[in-house]
């Protein structure tokens, strides 16, 4: 294929023409995603220019959130985000890669193509229903259950008591993180079938040849062969995890307050925007918001970046 | 048997018990989620919901001005956002294959594929809703647009390049100009991989909540008018599900029942496409 130039260069018969046409407009089309990439940043900027100018920087770790004096700080909902993400990746990362070593080594040969598509399926469903599924069944099932058992038995531990203490409320930080959890699952799981699959059937067979058992082949043969992209993937799901608002709203109790427990509600930036926005009533807020808003993209930007180059580099080693 | 092969059998048993635990758990929790969503969502479904608009609190109605609002906002998005990817995806694959722009929209897009939607919405409200005064089903529509977008553009870049470059070459030995050969050849070559990535585009933007907040807010009536605010099913889940009343709480269930239909019959229609095109 040859460059662009190299059509200009051309007589200016119709037919070039019509070529250079076609040529410019998908070259600003390919452009126009550029900049709504630009767009969004250089909108949320503008939107968070008041509050950013009135806090500054302390608006990362300023802990009010006031809307009749105006002072709003963007530290509970940053605790809260991240809080959730840790909650759902600790839970969401082993299953998931649980899932992937069945799949690729021990499901029967039928069912391997019919749970694969099913758990691609299943990542594919909008995260409201795992919102409301949270509100009415999830939630409730965590105040009668789950959380008095935690409460009774790791809330009774000197160290680690404390992340567990406190009323059963049901809805709080720890069932969003829950609620996360399930919902990346799937993501998680199909991402790293997908990953495993990418391993040379060779290096397999030569590690079973050598003796080793399943588990010793997983562990030091594929995952260290496939580690940049599984990497890389597992941050893919970490920035999907940050930014989620339908599945944490319903059930994370929209507090802005920091508590030591995770069982207590709290809020993320996500919620927060999705629950305030249109009940802000004083530009302060409005912008204050926005700036809550451009902190999360520069956290998720982060990471997807981070994510989309160790997935490079796979697809690199792979190509060689 | 030695002491240390005992050892590593037991210690294989244990990782694949809970590799295979991990799996039992995870399809019972996705199962008792679908499961309950059918029990609660086919308990509340009826022609009402089709045919009534959103009722006030405890009175009868159903979802019509929500359905057909989705619907509407989902087609326009749908109409915007293909072209654009669709155009965006010949440059990366065909004039810009080895630009360095190519290299830099292809991270971009990459982004924009996981980015959070409520950033999206928070950009279009800026963009739109401000600039315009008021909340629209137009901004709705652009902001699922820019969602459609990324996913357009990954499929059609990725389906043009698995395209052979000898069909071009031979496209262009005939005299033809780059762009009938992307028409005439790489397009039909390219067709059943790009219809996927608009039907996934599809099922991603119809469950999607968090842009639709303050672009298109909601509206409890019956409208076909896209300037004005207009009420889509997600929102609507939204509302409903929070709130105290019970018809309302159903209503959101049955809803919610809806969409993911939706969403799966449109994914499985999307694999279909693919799987008919590997065979023949």
């Amino acid at each position: 294929m040859t460059a662009a130039s190299d059509i200009d260069t051309r007589s200016k018969n119709p037919v070039a023409q019509s070529d250079r046409v076609f040529g410019a407009l998908t070259l600003a089309a390919a452009i126009l995603v550029l900049l709504v990439l630009v767009g969004v940043f250089i909108s949320l900027v503008m939107g968070a220019w008041p509050a950013l100018q009135k806090f500054g920087p302390a608006f990362l770790w300023t802990k009010s959130w006031n809307p009749v004096t105006n002072k709003f700080g963007a530290i509970a909902p940053l605790y809260g985000t991240v809080v959730t993400s840790i909650v759902a990746m600790v839970i969401a990362v082993p299953v998931g890669l649980g899932v992937a070593i069945f799949l690729t080594d021990l499901c029967p040969r039928v069912l391997r193509r019919p749970l694969g598509i099913a758990i691609e399926l299943l990542a594919g469903i909008p995260s409201i229903i795992y919102g409301i599924w949270g509100l009415f069944v999830f939630a409730p099932f965590m105040q009668s259950t789950i959380q008095p058992a935690l409460i009774a038995t790791l809330g009774k531990l000197p160290v680690i008591g404390a992340l567990f203490a406190g009323p059963p409320y049901g809805i709080g930080l720890f069932t969003a993180g829950l609620i996360l959890a399930m919902m990346i699952l799937p993501f998680i799981a199909s991402l790293s079938r997908d990953i495993f699959g990418t391993v040379p059937p060779m290096l397999r067979e030569a590690a079973y040849g050598m003796g080793m058992t399943r588990w010793e082949v997983n562990r030091h043969i594929v995952i260290p062969h496939v580690r940049t992209a599984l990497v890389g993937g597992i941050m893919l799901s970490l920035g999907r995890a940050l930014g989620e608002t339908m599945a944490v709203t319903f059930v994370i109790g929209n507090a802005h307050r920091i508590s030591g427990s995770i069982l207590a509600p709290g809020t993320t930036i996500s919620a927060a925007i999705a629950n305030e926005f249109n009940e802000a009533t004083t530009p302060m807020y409005v912008s204050s918001l926005i700036a809550l808003g451009l902190v999360l993209f520069i956290l998720t930007f982060i990471v997807l970046a981070c994510a989309q180059w160790m997935l490079r580099r796979m697809k690199a080693k792979a190509g060689v | 048997m030695s002491a240390s092969m005992t050892r590593r059998k037991a210690v294989n048993a244990v990782m694949m018990t809970l590799s295979t635990g991990a799996a039992v758990l995870g399809l019972v929790v996705l199962a008792l989620i679908l499961m309950h969503l059918l029990v609660r969502g086919a308990g509340a479904l009826n022609l009402a919901v089709f045919t009534q608009d959103t009722p006030s609190p405890n009175a009868a109605g159903g979802l019509r001005n929500a359905i057909v609002g989705s619907l509407m906002m989902s087609a326009i998005a749908v109409a915007i956002g293909t072209p654009i990817g669709i155009l965006a995806g010949t440059y990366m694959a065909e004039y810009g294959r080895f630009a360095k722009l190519s290299k830099v929209i292809r991270f971009v897009n990459d982004i924009l594929l996981s980015a959070p939607s409520i950033i999206v919405g928070l950009f279009v409200y800026q963009l739109l809703v401000v600039s315009f005064g008021h909340f629209s089903g137009l901004a709705g529509s652009v902001a699922l647009a820019i969602l459609v977008i990324p996913i357009v553009v990954r499929t059609t870049e990725d389906m043009l390049l698995l395209v052979p470059d000898q069909l071009r070459e031979a496209g262009l030995a005939m005299g033809w100009p780059r762009w009938i050969v992307i028409r005439q050849i790489a397009y039909k070559a390219a067709m059943s991989g790009i219809m996927t990535g608009v039907l996934l585009a599809v099922a991603r933007i119809s469950g999607e909540t968090a842009p639709l907040l303050f672009t298109a807010l909601s509206n409890n009536f019956f409208s076909l008018n896209m300037t004005q605010p207009m009420s889509s099913l997600p929102i609507t889940i939204f509302q409903f599900a929070l709130s105290p009343y019970q018809n309302w709480q159903d209503l959101a269930w049955a809803g919610a029942l809806l969409i993911t239909i939706a969403v799966l019959a449109l994914s499985i229609i999307a694999r279909l496409v693919t799987s008919r095109k590997e065979k023949s």
